[in-house]
C-alpha cells in the first residue's frame, strides 16, 4: 500500500530518509510535484552532507518533521522546465542549497536576503506552502522555483560545488559583510571542519593572512600545507594564544560545540569582530570587558541570500576555491553519519547519488 | 613602614578617599605634582558621581587599590598653566574625563583612539610615575593640556560635568556604530546616568527613542520629561512580544547583571545591541539570534580626547546636559547608597568647590 508520502505528489521519488531520533536513514519512497510553470526540475548527482543534516536527523534542534530526507547541498541537471522559466534550460548545471521558497515580499526578501525572511522554507523537513514537507537532496530529484536554483559554472565539477551551497555561502556571506574581504588583514578561523576549511580558502582567495585556531595539533601540517592556512594555532597551548593576542582583525568561529569566547576576544584587535556561523547550543559567556575595553563585536551569520549564493559559486569557481570531499556511495550513509559526529572527515561527504542511489524495487 | 600620601609629592591636596571594599568614603589628605611645562591645574568645581566610582571604591572589578580617590566627571577653573600650554588660559572653563595620559606612540593613540591605548592612565586608581592618580573628589588636580577639554561657554557647569564619562560613553558608540540615522529607532535599555543622556542624544540625532527599563514608575518622566517616544517594561512579556523585531539598534547602560537574549529579541535584522554598562559578571550570549538574523553585540568604552571634545561642543550646540542631583562631599556615602539603589534622577554631582571650607 502507497504511504501519503508516496502519493501526495503526482511524480515519483526516491531517496532515503531517517525515520526517528536515531537518525539513522534507510531507503524512502515519496514524491515530488507537478514542474509547475515557474518551477525547474532536475535529476539530483551530488549531496553534500551537511551537520546540519547529522543535528536534523536526531531532531536535536527540536523541530524535525519525519520521515526526513536531509540534505541541502544538492547539485546535478535540469532535466525539466515550467512555461515561464526564463533562467534555466534543460541540461543546465544547477545546484539548490538551504531554501527553497520565500515570502518574496518582506524587507529581507526585497534586500536580497531571503535567508533572513520570516516565512523561508528550508529544502528539508518544514511544511512548505502547499502543506506538504519539504524533502531535500538525499534523493534522486528535486523540483523547485527557478528563483532558488543556482547556476554551476563549467570550471566547478559538481561534487566540488554542492557543498559550496551551504558551507561556502555560509562562510562568504560574513567575510564579505562584515568587511573582512580586504587583502592584507589578518583573519583567525576556529574550528576546521567543513565550514572551516572553505573559511581558509575563501580568506586565502581574498588576500587575507589566515591563521588556523584549533584544538588539534594534528590538523597543523594539513593545515598549512594543504589547505593553504599561513599559521596554525593550538587554542589550549596558552603560549602560543598569548603571542597571537591583538593580532587580529576578525575571527570566523565555525565551532557548534560549547566553548569560550574569551580567550578568542582576547585574540581579535581593538575593533575587531568575532563572527559566529557554529551555533552552540547553550549561551557563552562574555564578560562586558571583553568586548568593551576594546571596542570588539561579537556576531553572527546565516547563509546567505540567492543573489550572493550565486555570486559566491561564481567567484570560487574564477578563483579555485573548492571544497575538499570525501565522495561516497548512499549507502555508506550512516557510517559517514557516525564518523562526521566524531569529526572524522577531511572535510566534506557527498554523496554520489546519480551512480549509487537506485530505487529499491 | 607607612607611606606618607601627603608628601610623596610636592603640592598638598585634599580629597575623600574610599579605604577597604566597604566603599566609605572619608576625608583624605594627599599630594600632587607641581605643575609641569605642559600641564594645566584646575580647582575642581564639580564632580559627577559615575557608577564606576562606586564599583571602585568596593573594589567589584578587582583592580582597586586603597586608598582611591574616586571622580571622572570633572569640571573646573583653570589656576595656572605650563610655558607650552596655549591652549588655556587662567579662568577658563574646563574638563578633564576618564584619562589623563597615554602613551601617544601606539596605533590606537595615533588614531585619536587613546581610550583604547594599551598603556593608559586613567584619572584615578591608576599607577602613575612611582604613584598612583586620584580622581575629581578632591580640590584640585594638574594634568597635561592634552586631556584637558574646553567646557562650551553656555552650558551649566554643574550639569554638564556628567557629559565627561557619561555623555562621551554613550556618544562615541552611537557614532561608531551608526546609530545617528535619522527616523531610526534606538532602544536604551536601562535609565540611569548613561541611559538617561543616550536617549537626550538619540532625538538630537533624529531618531526614535524607546526606552527599555525594569521599572514602570519610570516611564512618565521618561517620555514626559526625557523626550523618549516610548517605553517597554522588559519584564512583560507582552509589551517585549509586541515589540520583537522593531529596534534598529539598542544601547544597554545596564550595569548590574541580566540577560541579553530579550533585547536581542526585540532587534530587526541587522540590530545592534552595544553593551557599555559594565557589569561584574560575564553576559550569557546566546548565539543562534545572532546567527539568524546577522545580529551584533558590541563594547565601547568611552571616548578618545578629539571625540570627548566634539561631543561636548555638539552638547553646547543642543543644550544638552545631564539631569543632577547637586550634593555637598559630606552626603556622599549617602548618595552611594542610593546610587547602588538605582535612587537618582539620574546623576549626583558633588559641588566640590564649596564643599570644602577654605584651610
Amino acid at each position: 500500500m502507497a504511504s501519503q508520502p508516496e502519493e501526495e505528489h503526482p511524480k515519483k521519488a526516491f531517496g532515503w530518509a531517517a525515520r526517528d531520533t536515531s537518525g539513522v536513514l534507510s531507503p524512502f519512497k515519496f514524491s515530488r510535484r507537478e514542474t509547475g510553470e515557474k518551477d525547474v526540475a532536475f535529476k539530483v548527482l551530488y549531496c553534500g552532507i551537511c551537520h546540519s543534516d547529522l543535528h536534523m536527523v536526531k531532531n536535536e534542534w527540536g523541530n524535525s518533521i519525519y520521515p526526513l530526507v536531509p540534505g541541502h547541498e544538492v547539485a546535478g541537471e535540469v532535466t525539466e522546465v515550467g512555461s515561464k522559466v526564463t533562467k534555466f534550460k534543460v541540461g543546465d548545471r544547477v545546484g539548490v542549497g538551504c531554501m527553497v521558497n520565500s515570502c518574496k515580499s518582506c524587507q529581507s526578501c526585497s534586500d536580497d536576503l531571503e535567508n533572513y525572511c520570516p516565512k523561508i522554507i528550508l529544502t528539508y523537513s518544514v511544511k512548505n506552502v502547499d502543506g506538504t514537507i519539504t524533502y531535500g537532496g538525499y534523493s534522486d530529484s528535486m523540483v523547485c522555483d527557478e528563483n532558488f536554483v543556482i547556476r554551476i559554472p563549467d570550471a566547478l565539477s559538481l561534487e566540488a560545488a554542492a557543498p559550496l551551497l551551504c558551507a561556502g555561502i555560509t562562510v562568504y556571506s560574513p567575510l564579505k559583510y562584515f568587511g573582512l574581504d580586504k587583502p592584507g588583514l589578518h583573519l583567525g578561523v576556529v574550528g576546521l571542519g567543513g565550514l572551516g576549511h572553505m573559511a581558509v580558502k575563501f580568506a586565502k582567495a581574498f588576500g587575507a593572512n589566515v591563521t588556523v585556531i584549533s584544538t588539534s595539533p594534528n590538523k597543523k601540517k594539513e593545515a598549512l600545507e594543504h589547505l593553504g592556512a599561513d599559521s596554525f594555532v593550538v587554542s589550549r597551548e596558552q603560549d602560543q594564544m598569548q603571542a597571537l593576542m591583538g593580532t587580529f582583525d576578525g575571527i570566523i568561529d565555525s565551532v557548534s560545540a560549547q566553548h569560550s569566547l574569551v580567550p578568542l576576544l582576547a585574540l581579535v584587535k581593538n575593533h575587531g569582530k568575532l563572527v559566529m556561523v557554529g551555533a552552540p547550543e547553550k549561551p557563552l559567556e562574555v564578560p562586558a570587558f571583553s568586548i568593551i575595553g576594546g571596542r570588539k563585536t561579537v556576531s553572527g551569520s546565516m547563509i546567505g541570500g540567492i543573489k550572493e549564493t550565486q555570486e559566491m559559486i561564481d567567484f570560487a569557481a574564477k578563483h579555485g576555491v573548492k571544497p575538499d570531499i570525501e565522495i561516497i556511495a548512499v549507502d555508506y550513509v550512516n557510517t559517514a553519519m557516525e564518523r562526521l559526529l566524531k569529526a572524522d572527515v577531511k572535510y566534506r561527504f557527498v554523496i554520489d547519488i546519480g551512480n549509487t542511489l537506485k530505487a529499491s524495487s | 613602614m607607612a607611606k606618607s600620601y601627603e608628601t610623596e609629592l610636592p603640592l598638598k591636596a585634599f580629597g575623600w578617599a574610599g579605604t577597604d571594599t566597604s566603599g566609605t568614603l572619608s576625608p583624605f589628605n594627599f599630594s600632587r605634582r607641581e605643575n609641569g611645562d605642559d600641564d594645566v591645574t584646575l580647582k575642581i568645581l564639580f564632580c559627577g558621581v559615575c557608577h564606576s566610582d562606586l564599583h571602585t571604591l568596593k573594589n567589584d572589578w578587582g583592580f582597586t587599590t586603597y586608598p582611591v580617590v574616586p571622580g571622572h566627571e570633572i569640571v573646573g577653573e583653570v589656576t595656572k598653566i605650563g610655558n607650552n600650554v596655549k591652549n588655556f588660559k587662567v579662568g577658563d572653563k574646563v574638563g578633564v574625563g576618564v584619562m589623563v595620559e597615554s602613551c601617544q606612540t601606539c596605533e590606537n593613540c595615533q588614531q585619536d583612539l587613546e581610550n583604547y591605548c594599551p598603556k593608559l592612565v586613567f584619572t584615578y586608581n591608576s599607577p602613575y610615575n612611582g604613584t598612583r592618580t586620584y580622581g575629581g573628589y578632591s580640590d584640585f588636580v594638574v594634568v597635561h593640556q592634552r586631556y584637558v577639554l574646553q567646557f562650551p561657554a553656555n552650558l551649566p557647569l554643574d550639569a554638564g560635568a556628567p557629559l565627561l564619562c557619561a555623555g562621551i560613553t554613550v556618544y562615541s558608540p552611537m557614532k561608531y556604530y551608526g546609530m545617528t540615522e535619522p527616523g531610526k529607532h534606538l532602544g536604551v535599555a536601562g535609565l540611569g546616568g548613561l541611559g538617561h543622556v543616550a536617549i537626550k542624544f538619540g532625538k538630537a540625532f533624529g531618531l526614535k527613542v524607546t526606552v527599555i527599563s525594569t521599572s514602570p514608575n519610570k516611564k512618565s518622566e521618561a517620555i514626559d520629561k526625557l523626550g523618549a517616544d516610548s517605553f517597554i517594561v522588559s519584564n512583560d512579556p507582552e509589551q517585549m512580544k509586541a515589540a520583537t523585531g522593531t529596534i534598529d539598534y539598542i544601547i544597554d547602560t545596564i550595569s548590574a547583571d541580566h540577560s541579553v537574549l530579550p533585547l536581542l529579541g526585540l532587534l530587526k535584522l541587522n540590530g545592534k545591541l552595544v553593551t557599555v554598562g559594565l557589569p561584574s559578571k560575564p553576559l550569557e550570549l546566546p548565539v543562534f539570534p545572532l546567527v539568524a538574523g546577522r545580529k551584533l553585540i558590541g563594547g565601547s568604552n568611552f571616548g578618545g580626547i578629539k571625540e570627548t571634545q566634539e561631543m561636548l561642543d555638539f552638547c553646547g550646540k543642543h543644550n544638552i546636559t545631564a539631569d543632577i542631583e547637586l550634593i555637598k562631599m559630606d552626603q556622599i556615602n549617602t548618595a552611594m547608597e542610593r546610587l547602588s539603589k538605582a535612587d537618582v534622577k539620574y546623576r549626583f554631582v558633588i559641588d566640590v568647590a564649596n564643599s570644602f571650607s577654605s584651610l
